[in-house]
């Protein structure tokens, strides 16, 4: 990149240095600027490592693809409900396979006992059915599971499956329905239903704008806090210590140069998502952009202070581990952080990336003005600066 | 100290310390240090690895506070409100700094030329260090002399009054070193002045004007090369290996030797009349019926002096 730092103002003025005044080329120019230097020297660091590349804008939108096809809509799902066949009753096993299978929620298996026990633990079908009177066939004795009964008075069969799974309770439902319906009951109460398919609705609308809050927040601090902990490894650090560089400079420059990224990495994403699944910013996009300058502040911030100390690299991961673990699990990404207890829920909101991922589902999902989502941008901006300057303060040089 | 902060006091010092300690737990690394660099001149600290000559210049540079003792810097002390001001006028080459290796050599040179407000242009402080045919490699590529050279450009390029260079030449093959003598000769000539540190006492007898011999933490001489090799009292250096014994005592008798230094089998005579030395000794020899394996003679140097200071050589000591 050839740069025009050597034309050189030859009257720059003010020059206080004591000692000898050659003054061979003042250029201040903007291209000759420390925090521009630096922050060219970053870019130029990042993209000539083409590993890193990868990590930042390869992977996530490979992620997404994974996860977008893995719950992607294909028409309602249907759930799989084990049969448990053990040779004595065939007929009975037939009938029951029967009476599921006209169900539209459900796809029913014939197993054997050991095989049924095995899918019901693996989660391959959320709940077995198993004809009253077979006790003797369970593998683990009567004892072992939760069962339930058809029929308080005479039970024809046993569901058997573990009620704190919501797709088991929800097969239990559906096969109950279905076996009242075989024997010629209809609905008690006419309902009439209205499915909800359209974009902006579906798991994958849900799942992008977490996927872009994660990957923020992965590249902002991994790539901030290995690039700073490699330099002082290298004793760089030191070495720039020792010139008139002014240190918020050189970490300035590592957050200006991930908001260069910043908009790449979102574009990459937005742009995949909407080609491939079809999800749609319903919001505007200056206001994403908002949201996601927030973001990169923020966990910029967060990497400078994660590695403003630490010296080696294993150092550094655990240390990221430990911040950023809370927040894959804690922060919404993969399902709504509004499952969890009410009493961890204003630590959750404190949280950067539920702040950055509710803001992201704000502005993509429900098409609102990033000014309804001020106080997660507060949030995020508050972690930034505060991290910023802390990291300033205790600033490992050596 | 022959000639240190006597009668200089007065004229500006480069740098000057003094009382200079530096203690990392219970090791002292720097144990009262003296010191004083005029204007102009090239100083060599010269010791063996763990004298504390890399505590004493990064004390100097203004990295590493000292524990006790006194440290000025082109009139100036550290932390007193003018570190940024003195870092334009200083430059300094650490011994372990890697530069980033995906950088070119002037990418590298242009990043730290925007930290000073004058200087040099990257491209003239490249052709001065002889990298010009290397200007858009990448640092990773080139060999372990050109990044020496790449790290003296990024010093050179503010154009410095004080330069600082951190045993500038370790590891590096004969040319190289060449090549980077001849850098330093030529600030030097341009009315810089530097500091350096070694432990090759070539290095330090070619660049230096005044050398200052260091050993566990203490200044154990002080002078111009010439000084110092002249303080030993003669000019020649007889070593020799002998199969069985010999009795040493009889070797400081014979005529026109100073001194004998006995170091694993290794005698090591300082003499000053070669032509009365070296037959007095074949014959003691003959007298003692030891058979000769190997014998050498040559001028002496500031390894000699600092074997003859502490019975032990730079390299190994």
């Amino acid at each position: 990149m050839p740069d025009h730092e050597t034309k050189a103002l030859p009257n720059d003025g003010a020059t206080s240095s004591g000692g000898k005044q050659q003054n061979r080329s003042s250029s201040r120019q903007l291209s000759s600027h420390p925090l521009v230097q630096l922050t060219i020297t970053r870019l130029r660091e990042f993209t000539r490592e083409p590993e890193a590349m990868f990590w930042v804008f390869i992977f996530p939108v490979l992620l997404a693809c994974a996860l977008g096809i893995a719950f992607r809509n294909t028409g309602p799902e249907k759930i799989r409900v084990g049969i448990e066949d053990d040779g004595r009753n065939r007929s009975a096993v037939a009938a029951v396979a029967a009476s599921l299978g006209r169900s539209a929620d459900l796809t029913p298996v014939v197993l054997d006992p050991v095989a049924a026990a095995r899918a019901l633990r693996t989660g391959n079908v959320a709940l077995i059915v198993r004809q009253a009177g077979n006790e003797a066939a369970d593998p683990k004795g009567p004892e072992s599971g939760n069962q339930s009964q058809a029929s308080s008075t005479d039970p024809q069969h046993v569901y058997r499956f573990d009620p704190t799974r919501p797709e088991s309770r929800l097969a239990r439902l559906a096969v109950d329905d279905a076996f009242r319906r075989a024997q010629g009951h209809t609905d008690e109460v006419k309902a009439r239903d209205e499915t909800v398919t359209e974009p902006g609705a579906r798991y994958i609308d849900f799942l992008i704008p977490g996927l872009m809050g994660l990957n923020l927040m992965g590249s902002g601090m991994w790539g901030i806090g290995f690039g700073i902990v490699s330099a002082r490894g290298r004793k760089l650090l030191k070495r720039f210590a020792a010139t008139p560089m002014r240190r918020s400079h050189y970490l300035l420059a590592f957050m200006l140069s991930r908001l260069v990224f910043l908009a790449l990495e979102v574009a990459a994403l937005v742009g995949f998502a909407r080609l491939a699944f079809g999800v749609v910013v319903h919001g505007s996009h200056v206001h994403l952009a908002v949201c996601a300058l927030a973001g990169a502040l923020s966990f910029s911030g967060l990497g400078l202070l994660v590695a403003s100390r630490t010296r080696t690299i294993e150092g550094v991961s655990g240390l990221m581990n430990f911040v950023l673990l809370p927040m894959w699990l804690l922060s919404g990404t993969f399902f709504s952080a509004a499952r969890f207890p009410a009493v961890l829920q204003p630590f959750i909101k404190a949280l950067p990336l539920t702040a950055l991922n509710d803001s992201f589902r704000a502005v993509i999902n429900e098409g609102l003005s990033v000014s309804t989502q001020w106080p997660q941008i507060l949030i995020l901006l508050l972690w930034g600066l505060i991290s910023f300057l802390i990291a300033l303060k205790i600033f490992r040089w050596q | 100290m022959p000639e240190s902060a006597t009668a200089q006091s007065s004229t500006p010092a480069a740098a000057r310390c003094a009382g200079l300690t530096k203690s990392f737990g219970k090791v002292t690394a720097v144990n009262g240090l003296d010191l004083e660099v005029r204007l102009g001149e090239c100083f060599g600290l010269l010791g063996p690895n763990g004298a504390g000559k890399t505590t004493t210049i990064e004390i100097l540079e203004g990295l590493t506070a000292p524990t006790g003792g006194s440290v000025e810097v082109l009139g100036r002390r550290w932390g007193a409100g003018h570190d940024r001001e003195l870092r334009q006028r200083i430059a300094v080459q650490l011994q372990e700094t890697q530069l980033a290796e995906k950088l070119t050599v002037l990418e590298t040179v242009q990043l730290f030329r925007s930290f000073y407000q004058h200087g040099r242009s990257a491209d003239e402080v490249i052709r001065l260090v002889q990298l010009e045919e290397k200007l858009s490699a990448r640092v990773g590529k080139l060999s372990g002399g050109q990044k020496q050279r790449l790290a003296v450009a990024c010093a050179l390029v503010s154009d410095p009054e004080l330069l600082f260079l951190d045993e500038p030449t370790t590891g590096l093959d004969p040319q190289a070193r060449l090549q980077l003598w001849e850098v330093i000769e030529q600030f030097r000539k341009g009315g810089g002045t530097i500091l350096l540190t070694t432990h090759y006492m070539e290095e330090a007898a070619r660049l230096c004007d005044r050398v200052a011999i260091m050993d566990h933490g203490k200044m154990i001489a002080l002078g111009t090369p010439a000084e110092l090799i002249a303080a030993l009292g003669a000019d020649q250096i007889v070593e020799f290996r002998v199969a069985g014994s010999l009795a040493a005592q009889g070797l400081s008798q014979l005529p026109g030797v100073r001194r004998v230094i006995t170091r694993d089998g290794t005698y090591a005579l300082t003499v000053t009349e070669i032509g009365e030395a070296l037959p007095a000794l074949l014959s003691e020899l003959a007298r003692q019926e030891a058979t000769l394996v190997t014998l050498t003679t040559h001028q002496a140097t500031l390894e000699d002096v600092f074997v003859s200071l502490t019975g032990r050589m730079l390299r190994d000591a």
